[in-house]
């Protein structure tokens, strides 16, 4: 791995930055991650994902490397199933995760905004048919809560039912008592995190300087 | 101040009582100061005339021959500094009910205000009566007795995530802001002092600098008094608090350096450079040893499930232990106190009962209430009392500096913090944090304490610090409220979370850790999430004891979240509104998903039987009705305060059902989270329920995975006790599934898995949510349950 490849005046770099706002610095550092990840392989598998060691103690896990995976998450069309990724791609999926930019107006911070719920709902959304259904809400609770080892199925389908009626009842009011909620879709999931502030909440820092030569990344021998 | 009073209040004969009231308070005290010492000597009681000579002996001698047994007698040098204390306290607090009985008052003047001009006019009735004797706001007593109960109300209720999130720019602000600002005040003001036309040459540099100390450090009683009253929006208010706690370790380094210094000469740079490192070990070491008892104070509380009285008692005197064990060694005090609250509380939440966890809330509250309007009113009166040296120039040359120091540096650092920051702090935050700099009475308390400046010196300083005081609470005090509403700030969200938000929050948390990990750099998620992992395992297994050490927080936010909910339902009553506010009548069958779940014969299973705890619950429920009166006897024993799980919000809660219809109660638990699991055949219950809806029991709900609020009401026609008998017996003969009496919250947990410990620490959660209205200062409960 040449220090010469992750030289900030790489030709792509600069198409990308465009493409995802991130500096030329920030993406020669991430490039460099994404070698290292798949073994200064061109394509990043999700077994190259799974060797994070860090990665293994956290709950959600699966959906994570999942949303890398994802087709609904790139800009272009690709064709379905997506096994590996290619560097764009990589930095397309990290773009959700970019600050906003210090100077922009509100339509631009509402559309920032959508975009960053839009991920999160492809996270959640599992089988991809635009919805988020009870069972697939329920899924996500009782993975988070699987991440304390005492606890009972039904608290945490409870909690996904009781989480699931508030929607309901935010977006759609009245309803008869056979009629049915079939589940969250895009608008109901705008509207009950509108005040959550995401656009700040999810939003990591990312480094300017090179610090990856500081995090252990445990490479399981193939 | 009579006529005064007076004319404040309308015609009506309410008003004037308070008044009436007051005023004899004031004769009172004002007659303690003058009339009392002398009145000691008239006393028929000789035991204290002990320094008299023979001659007075004699003379008592006589009297006790002449006189009769005195059948009363007074004396008052006996009682009189408790006497007094109580007095001045009793005093404070009905001044504090005064303002709020005067309509308007008290929204256009903060109290803080209010209280000095009390205190200034105490003052100055005393001293035209001549009378000498007023306390001071002795420096001793401010540190040792008023100040803590504060700081430990403010760190124990300390909201962690936010601090902990701005930590960094809180840290900048408390200790470089405090800094710089005691450099530019001090050596400007050595500047002034060199005008000849000032008269003050002979100030030093160093005493300048040392003034420049005292007076720079924003006070965290005045912010917290004002802050409150504006509810802007948390990030602001952490952001001026925090700096305001924290800033107490660099003036306390400062302060002593200075002190040292101007008494010993030159300063060479060794001493500078351990200047920093006292600042160091000052900072932290304050924080270690407020950490260390917290830890053993939790520890101590995982104990005393046995010994609930006693268990608000541990967390006062550790907290207070800690703070004069900082204070031993000149480490902060402040940081200790707020270390010790913070560390300790969450593990001690756990621990201790719902009763006591009340107990704590409350007292804090009311010791650091009673401190602050101590604090301002004895401010007032040192004002009136203290020898002054007026300077004009210096005075105005402080206020002024004073102003410019803060906003230059609040400016400067925020251009330096932007630019680490994600959500930045705009133009208008920047505002209202400057202008939230106020100084209060540590700076005077401090000036109070200097000891190696000559008198002069010490008046011209104390005159100026008052001034500042003055000047920051009334002006910046009272304007901040408009202020406020004119910039549009971001005021408090009132708003309750949603389960949903909660449920985010803890997603994003996982997911951008794991972001992080795959970008492969430690930040600040990383180390969280690595900190709550430990705490899990190992600390949380130590320090709380039993079950509880397992709770996860989605799950008792959850729980509390329902049954606020609950109660809300129960006391709202006909025509109240719930907190959703959303005529809504979405209720779970409609999210139920059509197709049968993967597990058909749970449903085709008919009527399973009553569990056999659900049994003993509903006969403990029973018990506890009928044994109401007998329980609050039993209560005002204090040795026998045992924490009866039942006494506490059933038998009220039962009360108030059955003052509300039947037809409301039920249609509005349709509207929110409605589950008509209970289906009863049985004609008793049916009539029991007055059903007017009967939508709500058709469907045969899944029942297992569904949370059951089912508020139970007894028919109004027939007296309390029978009817549940009479369907508990009907329950017990049908073996119906759910007859939850009463108003109960249970996580549907698997039957097998029941045991009484599981019900009794069910409803020991139920208990603990059941809570009194808190004052709305508390972060976790922003809205009192009555409406």
């Amino acid at each position: 791995m040449g220090s010469l490849q992750s030289s900030p005046s790489h030709p792509d770099y600069v198409d990308l930055a465009e493409k995802t706002g991130f500096s030329l610095e920030q993406i020669s550092i991430l490039h460099k991650r994404f070698k290292q990840l798949s073994h200064n392989e061109d394509k990043l598998r999700r077994e190259h994902l799974d060797q994070i060691t860090d990665l293994q103690a956290n709950p959600i896990r699966e959906q994570i490397v999942e949303a890398f995976f994802d087709k609904r998450n790139f800009y272009q069309d690709i064709e379905e199933p997506v096994n590996e990724i290619n560097f764009e791609n990589f930095l397309e999926v990290m773009s959700n995760f970019r600050p906003p930019s210090d100077n922009l107006s509100e339509e631009q911070l509402v559309k920032v905004r959508k975009e960053k719920l839009r991920f999160l709902f492809n996270m959640h959304d599992t089988d991809k048919d635009g919805t988020i259904t009870l069972e697939e809400y329920r899924h996500v609770v009782e993975e988070l809560l699987s991440y304390y080892e005492a606890l009972e199925n039904e608290t945490a389908r409870g909690i996904a039912d009781a989480a699931m009626l508030e929607v309901a009842s935010i977006t759609r009011g009245h309803m008869e008592p056979d009629e049915f909620y079939e589940g969250i879709t895009f608008e109901h999931f705008l509207k009950l995190l509108e005040g959550f502030e995401i656009e700040s909440r999810m939003s990591i820092r990312f480094m300017n300087m090179d610090t990856t030569t500081l995090c252990k990344l445990e490479c399981r021998s193939e | 101040m009579p006529a005064r009073m007076s004319s404040r209040a309308p015609a009506g004969f309410c008003r004037s009582l308070p008044e009436l009231g007051l005023l004899l308070l004031l004769v009172f005290v004002l007659l303690q100061g003058s009339v009392f010492p002398h009145g000691a000597d008239a006393s028929a009681d000789t035991s204290h005339h002990g320094g008299d000579g023979c001659s007075s002996t004699h003379v008592k001698e006589i009297n006790r021959t002449k006189k009769a047994f005195p059948v009363l007698s007074f004396e008052y040098e006996h009682i009189k500094t408790p006497f007094e204390v109580s007095i001045w306290v009793l005093f404070a607090s009905l001044m504090k009910l005064g303002f709020h009985l005067v309509p308007r008052l008290s929204s256009i003047v903060p109290e803080s205000c209010l209280l000095i001009v009390v205190g200034l006019l105490v003052g100055g009735l005393s001293k035209l009566i001549g009378d000498t004797e007023l306390p001071k706001l002795d420096s001793k007593n401010f540190f040792l007795v008023l100040l803590p109960p504060i700081i430990l109300d403010a760190g124990y209720f300390l909201p962690i995530r936010p601090f902990m999130e701005n930590l960094g720019t809180i840290l900048m602000f408390a200790v470089v802001g405090t800094l710089w600002n005691a450099f530019f005040i001090g050596s400007l003001l050595f500047a002034v002092c060199q005008i000849p036309a000032a008269g003050l040459t002979h100030l030093g540099l160093l005493s300048c600098l040392l003034f420049g100390s005292i007076i720079s450090a924003v006070d965290p009683v005045a912010v917290l008094a004002v802050f409150e009253e504006i509810h802007i929006n948390e990030l602001l208010h952490i952001l001026v608090f925090g700096e305001s706690l924290l800033n107490d370790a660099v003036t306390v380094v400062l302060y002593h350096l200075f002190e040292e210094f101007s008494v010993f000469g030159p300063v060479t740079v060794l001493d500078g450079f351990l200047g920093v490192i006292s600042f160091l070990v000052v900072a932290l070491g304050g924080v270690l040893v407020g950490a260390i008892y917290g830890i053993v104070a939790a520890f101590t509380s995982r104990f005393t499930s046995h010994m609930r009285v006693i268990e608000p008692l541990f967390v006062f005197v550790y907290s207070y232990i800690a703070y004069l064990s900082a204070e031993l060694f000149h480490l902060s005090g402040i940081m200790a106190l707020i270390a010790c609250g913070a560390v300790m509380r969450p593990y001690v939440e756990a621990n201790i009962s719902h009763k006591s966890h009340t107990t704590i809330k409350y007292f804090l509250k009311m010791w650091s209430s009673v401190s602050e309007t101590l604090i301002f009113i004895l401010l007032g009166v040192a004002t009136v009392g203290g020898p002054h040296n007026w300077n004009w120039i210096f005075v105005t040359a402080t206020v002024f500096l004073c102003l410019v120091a803060r906003v230059m540096g609040v400016v400067g650092l925020t251009f330096i913090i932007n630019k680490f920051r994600i959500v930045k702090l705009t133009t208008k935050d920047q505002f209202i944090v400057a202008y939230g700099g106020l100084r209060g009475a540590i700076a005077f308390s401090l000036g109070f304490l200097l000891e190696h400046e000559d008198e002069d010196m010490k008046h011209i300083f104390l005159t100026a610090i008052i001034t500042v005081i003055f000047f920051t609470v009334f002006v910046q005090g009272m304007t901040i409220k408009p202020l406020v509403e004119l910039l549009a700030v971001k005021k408090k969200q009132e708003a309750k979370r949603s389960i949903n938000e909660e449920i985010h929050i803890q997603f994003l948390d996982h997911l951008l850790t794991g972001i992080e990990d795959i970008c492969g750099h430690y930040g600040h998620h990383h180390w969280k999430d690595k900190l709550n992992r430990f705490n899990r395992k190992y600390v949380k297994k130590c320090l709380i004891a039993g079950e509880r050490s397992k709770e996860p927080q989605l799950i008792a936010f959850y729980h509390k979240l329902e049954f606020k909910q609950a109660i809300q339902l129960v006391e709202s009553g006909a025509g109240g509104k719930l907190s959703s506010a959303l005529p809504s009548t979405v209720s779970i069958q409609n999210i139920q998903p059509k197709k049968p779940p993967p597990a058909p014969e749970t449903r085709e299973r008919v009527l399973p039987q009553l569990p056999k705890a659900r049994e003993e619950e509903i006969r403990k429920i029973l018990r506890s009705n009928l044994q109401r009166t007998r329980q609050r006897l039993r209560s005002y024993n204090r040795h026998t305060l045992v924490a009866d799980p039942f006494e506490d919000g059933f038998s009220d809660l039962l009360k108030k059902q059955k003052m509300f219809e039947l037809e409301k109660k039920i249609k509005e638990m349709n509207n929110y989270l409605s589950v008509p699991a209970a289906t009863s055949d049985s004609p008793t219950l049916r009539r029991a329920r007055l059903a007017s809806d009967p939508q709500s029991y058709n469907v045969k709900p899944d029942a297992d995975g569904v949370p059951t609020i089912q508020v139970e009401l007894a028919s109004p026609q027939s007296p309390d006790s029978v009817n549940i008998v009479n369907i508990v017996d009907e329950v017990k003969r049908d073996r119906e599934k759910d007859e939850d009496m009463g108003l109960t919250m249970k996580p549907p947990s698997a039957p097998s898995k029941q045991g009484a410990e599981e019900d009794a620490k069910d409803q020991q959660k139920l208990m603990r949510c059941l809570s009194d209205p808190g004052p709305s200062a508390d972060e976790g409960e922003d809205d009192p349950f009555l409406p």
